[in-house]
């Protein structure tokens, strides 16, 4: 070879090794993804019947802006677009499609609710957009077999009804159960739940499941015809309001079952203060996070740093819901899952990163809980603690167990 | 005889009277045309996204017509649509789903099934009238999602039916979603011409003439009870037809999808649209995609308040809805047509609600 | 094999057989059904005032009443003593509502009705946003001021009893008010027939104005009452104003003591269908069914006036 042509050579081979060293070094994107961004999209209804579940977009996104107050992830900021779906399935499938196609977002986080969720898991697993730690726990979303881009966050509403039904297998097998549930997948999930967990027992423990919509005013026939079954163990899975009411209808009408009530339902601030206090004592929940307005965990760091956070953010006043503290921790799941990507911020490779989280542990749950995840398991939190009220706080017990 | 004649401000009059020229040629065929050609080419020339948005504006387009028939010509409130476009939705959901009856056969016998459960509502509607009838129909609206959760065998229940998503004739080298855009813009104006046709024709002016004064067209020898009746089940129809697009489009179905919001966003896009108007209900279908988002835009954190916002001055500014009130001032151009709209002076107040 | 979300009674209990049921449990379900209920007439007063006075139904009714509970809630935390903040609640809803009939439904009084109702659905989402921005979605409690005490062998607690005690007094202040004062008689008047109204000197603008803040009174009176029972949230009279809407149309919506008799009616039925006739989950429409039913032999509703129509 001439030396012109050894020289051109070489230096050609410089430029492409320098070229993809450069590339190397400058990190592998996914759409939405840069060397100073990252985007993420969210769909959470802001209006509508379901809008007290919208604090959960306002603390994601309040979250991600500390984050980046603080440097961002890897340098990188995340531009984090939240968008109003009401609730309404269509609604969600236009928005996330205009999420993924014209804002070129990364990956889909935290959306809310299962209609909503049904609506786009087809498109996003057939576009191969990831659809992270979705904000409801019912049971189907744990199928990566199926589904290899869609990860729950929340356990799921059956695991913790099995809890419940092998406690009352184990302590009160003679139980006549009745069941007071919301009558849509999240409340249907809990009676199926339990149902599957008692096994054969099922049908004869039962006596009797009365349904409520979120639009009745009361709960208050449901209760007393449950009362009137003859039950003996009461379940509750229902939201806020309407356990609120169930436990202070329970009261006033003089029944004592062995009442269980649903995690969603069971805060001391949101719900057993506007029962009453007193007239939720003995009821058994579980618990997988740190209930603020429960004073045993006022007094430790990391909450002090939740509620800086939250004052902080101008969500004072939401301080009481529990919503906010599971909101704060998928965020800060989401955070784990984008720092461990380092610079390759492909589709895949968030996918991957959020199937390999082991025993990651974050400030606001309880002690001895923590995620993992696997290429078979799409369920980050399966662990949960029963705990009782004893009137002013919910007091744990027992030890830390898997709902599966 | 006092009995009036509406007509629709995009589509012409056909028994304009004096209308000769190239003027009216312009504003019978060839305007018209123009619009169909800008619209059928629309799709090529904007994103994915932007033509799936479209096509949900014209199936909610058609949604609104449907209503405008019932409510605008004939003068009977509804606020259950909302129940009548979800009967459709399942209809071809089921169809589709259990059956495996193709997408373009699911269409009609949504459009059946739904003319047959308006007729069946408009019987005992027949009673009732102003805010009874509202409550009539509301109860419709309300009872939709309790029925589809409690059928869960046939509706999936909660969780609602994922279809198949639909596959565009192979050959024709377009996607599914532009596919699918012209397949329902070929069903609006269908629709659009159908309904021309029936309410310029004699049953038209029969709807019209029970609205504005029923006892005198009762005493005029129309039959109101087959009238109103036949108002109802053309107008479920139409709705109907909506919702089965809707769910081919949307390749999903849930009860949540058809809470009683969505029967008040029909009315709402019929009166900002032009409640007695075919053309309206475009304007309807446009309010109701592009103003929540645009509300979401504004505001995080009260989207709602824009959008009730936008409603009111949408009201303040032209109260008989876009088409109602640019209409007679479009046709003043073509001065020989005789203007025709509902009256709005206090004969009339009550007598929707 | 039932399945899991049905009853494992296999068979709805037939009517016939409600003696052999406990006289306990059926007479626990009549006085829910009776709390309930009178949880809808208040607000059904609300709308029949409504009505009455403009010919219109207010969709906006629950939720106003629900933004005024709020403020109400407001100054109580801040230390306000109860009656008094119902006091200034009330005056604030008052001229509340006469300022949202001059200032929101005045520009299309003129304008086809439609036009008016798409308005009272906008302020509807305006109210429920506003009181979501403003107060967030967390449940709020709201005292009640009656003692927390239950009655009757536990059949009723006397916050019900309350409740039932103030919408009769509101049913007596509204009936008196329509029947007994000029003021009544010229806002009739003004509704039935404004020219004329005009012609005899009455102020229609007023009469519409006062109306409409009589209206919002009502629905605060009715808010506040309704709060400690279903705790305060933005949402909380959502359902209320669906079932106070059927039962002011049960009763008629132009007799205020029809809507009382259709609200209670209303709440006793439900009860009754979702525990007797069928499984809860489809309670309301079944309950909604036989209201119509009642309907079509009574389209005007149980004590309405027919709507005269001029031909």
């Amino acid at each position: 070879m001439t030396v012109k042509l050894m020289t051109a050579t070489g230096l050609s081979a410089a430029g492409l090794i320098l070229s993809v060293a450069l590339a190397c070094a400058a990190g592998q994107y996914g759409p939405g993804a840069s060397d100073t961004e990252i985007k993420i999209g969210n769909t959470v209804p802001y209006s509508g019947p379901a809008s007290s579940y919208g604090v959960n977009g306002k603390v994601d996104a309040a979250y991600f802006a500390m984050i980046n107050e603080q440097g961002g992830i890897n340098g990188r900021k995340i531009n984090f677009i939240s968008r109003d779906d009401s609730y309404s399935p269509p609604k969600t499938v236009e928005l996330v499609r205009q999420m993924v196609e014209q804002d070129q977002v990364l990956l889909i986080f935290h959306s809310l609710g299962t209609p909503p969720n049904m609506a786009i898991h087809g498109y996003l697993n057939d576009n191969k957009v990831p659809q992270l730690f979705i904000a409801t726990g019912a049971d189907q979303w744990n199928d990566p077999k199926h589904f290899p881009w869609t990860m729950m966050w929340l356990p799921s509403y059956g695991a913790e009804a099995h809890i419940y039904a092998h406690y009352i297998l184990k302590n009160l097998p003679n139980a006549k159960i009745g069941v007071l549930y919301q009558n849509d997948d999240y409340g249907k999930d809990y009676l199926n739940g339990l149902r599957d967990g008692l096994g054969d027992k099922a049908g004869k423990m039962i006596v009797a499941t009365q349904s409520y919509e979120t639009s009745d005013p009361t709960v208050d026939s449901q209760i007393v015809a449950l009362q009137g079954s003859g039950a003996d163990v009461l379940l509750t899975a229902a939201i806020p309001k309407f356990a609120a009411q169930a436990i202070r209808k329970v009261y006033d009408i003089g029944w004592k079952p062995v009442h269980f009530l649903n995690t969603v339902g069971n805060s001391v601030g949101t719900v057993m203060k506007p029962a009453g206090l007193e007239k939720g004592a003995d009821i058994i929940s579980t618990a997988f996070a740190k209930d603020p307005t429960d004073p045993q965990w006022q007094s430790t760091s990391e909450y002090k740093d939740w509620v800086a956070f939250m004052n902080k953010a101008g969500l004072s006043a939401n301080t009481t819901d529990i919503q906010t503290v599971f909101a704060y921790s998928a965020a800060q799941t989401m955070v784990a899952v984008l720092k461990a990507c380092g610079d390759n911020l492909t589709r895949e490779n968030v996918m991957r990163q959020a199937a390999s989280l082991h025993a990651l542990q974050l400030p606001m749950l309880l002690p001895g809980i923590t995620l993992s995840t696997g290429p078979d398991d799409f369920s980050p939190i399966k662990q949960m603690q029963l705990e009782k009220f004893n009137g002013t706080i919910w007091k744990l017990f027992g030890e830390v167990m898997s709902g599966t | 005889m006092i009995v009036r004649k509406d007509f629709a401000y995009v589509f012409p009059e056909k028994l304009a009277v004096g209308s000769v020229g190239f003027a009216s040629a312009v504003r019978r065929w060839i305007g018209p045309l123009v619009l169909i050609v800008i619209a059928a080419a629309l799709p090529f020339a904007i994103s994915n996204y932007h033509v799936f948005e479209l096509t949900l504006v014209m199936i909610y387009a058609i949604a609104v017509l449907g209503l405008n028939i019932l409510t605008g010509y004939n003068g009977q409130i509804s606020l259950g649509h909302g129940g009548f476009f979800a009967a459709g939705a399942y209809t071809a959901a089921i169809l589709l789903h259990r059956y495996g009856v193709p997408y373009w056969a699911t269409v009609p016998p949504a459009a059946l099934i739904c003319f047959a459960l308006g007729v069946l509502f408009g019987l005992p509607a027949l009673r009732f009238e102003g805010p009874y009838l509202a409550l009539v129909t509301l109860a419709m609206a309300v009872a939709t999602p309790q029925l589809l959760k409690y059928f869960d065998n046939w509706t999936g229940g909660q969780q609602g039916i994922n279809l198949p998503k639909v596959q565009p004739p192979p050959g024709l080298g377009i996607d599914r979603d532009r596919w699918l855009y012209l397949v329902v813009l070929v069903v609006l104006l269908v629709a659009m011409r159908v309904a021309a046709n029936l309410l310029n024709g004699r049953t038209g002016r029969a709807f019209v003439a029970i609205r504005d004064h029923p006892i005198a067209a009762a005493a005029m020898g129309i039959n109101t009870a087959r009238y109103k009746t036949l108002a109802f089940g053309t107008s479920t129809m139409f709705t109907g037809i909506a919702g089965a697009l809707s769910a081919i489009v949307i390749s999903f179905v849930a009860p949540e999808s058809f809470t009683l919001f969505l029967s008040l966003s029909f009315l709402v896009g019929s009166a900002v649209g032009g409640i007695a108007t075919i053309g309206g209900a475009i304007v309807g279908g446009l309010f109701i995609v592009f103003v929540p988002n645009f509300a979401n835009d504004i505001s995080d954190a009260a989207p709602w308040a824009i959008y009730g916002l936008a409603m009111l001055l949408f009201m303040y500014v032209m109260p008989r809805g876009v088409v109602g009130s640019l209409g007679p001032w479009l046709a003043r151009l073509t001065p020989k047509n005789q203007l025709t709209a509902p009256k709005s002076d206090d004969e009339h107040r009550g007598r929707l609600l | 094999m039932p399945k899991p979300w049905q009853t494992t009674r296999k068979f709805a209990i037939p009517i016939s057989d409600i003696d052999t049921l406990p006289m306990h449990q059926l007479l626990q379900q009549i006085f829910s059904g009776l709390a309930a209920g009178a949880i809808y007439a208040s607000l059904a007063l609300a709308l029949v005032m409504i009505y009455r006075a403009t010919d219109l139904v207010n969709f906006a009714q629950g939720d106003m009443a629900m933004f005024s509970t709020y403020i109400a809630w407001m100054l109580v935390n801040a230390g306000t003593p109860f009656w008094a903040a119902f006091l200034v609640t009330l005056m604030a809803s008052f001229l509340g509502g006469m300022a949202i009939e001059r200032i929101i439904i005045r520009p299309v009084e003129n304008a086809p009705v439609l036009a008016a109702v798409v308005v009272t659905i906008g302020l509807l989402l305006i109210f429920n946003s506003l009181a979501g921005w403003i107060f967030t979605y967390t449940l709020q409690e709201f005292p009640s001021p009656f003692p927390d005490r239950t009655l009757f062998g536990a059949l009723m607690t006397t916050r019900d009893l309350g409740v039932i005690g103030v919408t009769l007094v509101m049913l007596v202040l509204l009936y008196a008010f329509f029947r007994f004062t000029t003021i009544g008689l010229a806002m009739r008047a003004a509704a039935q027939n404004p020219q004329s109204a005009l012609l005899c000197g009455i102020s229609v603008g007023r009469m519409l104005a006062i109306g409409w803040g009589l209206a919002a009174a009502f629905g605060a009176t009715a808010g506040i009452m309704v709060a400690p029972v279903l705790f305060l949230d933005p949402n909380m009279m959502g359902g209320v104003f669906l079932y106070a809407f059927t039962g002011a149309l049960l009763g008629g919506i132009t007799s205020p003591v029809g809507a009382v008799v259709g609200g209670l009616i209303v709440g006793v039925t439900e009860n009754l269908v979702g525990t007797y006739l069928i499984a809860s989950q489809l309670k309301l429409t079944v309950a909604l069914i036989l209201i119509i039913l009642v309907l079509v032999f009574r389209p005007n509703g149980l004590f309405g006036t027919p709507i005269v129509q001029r031909v």
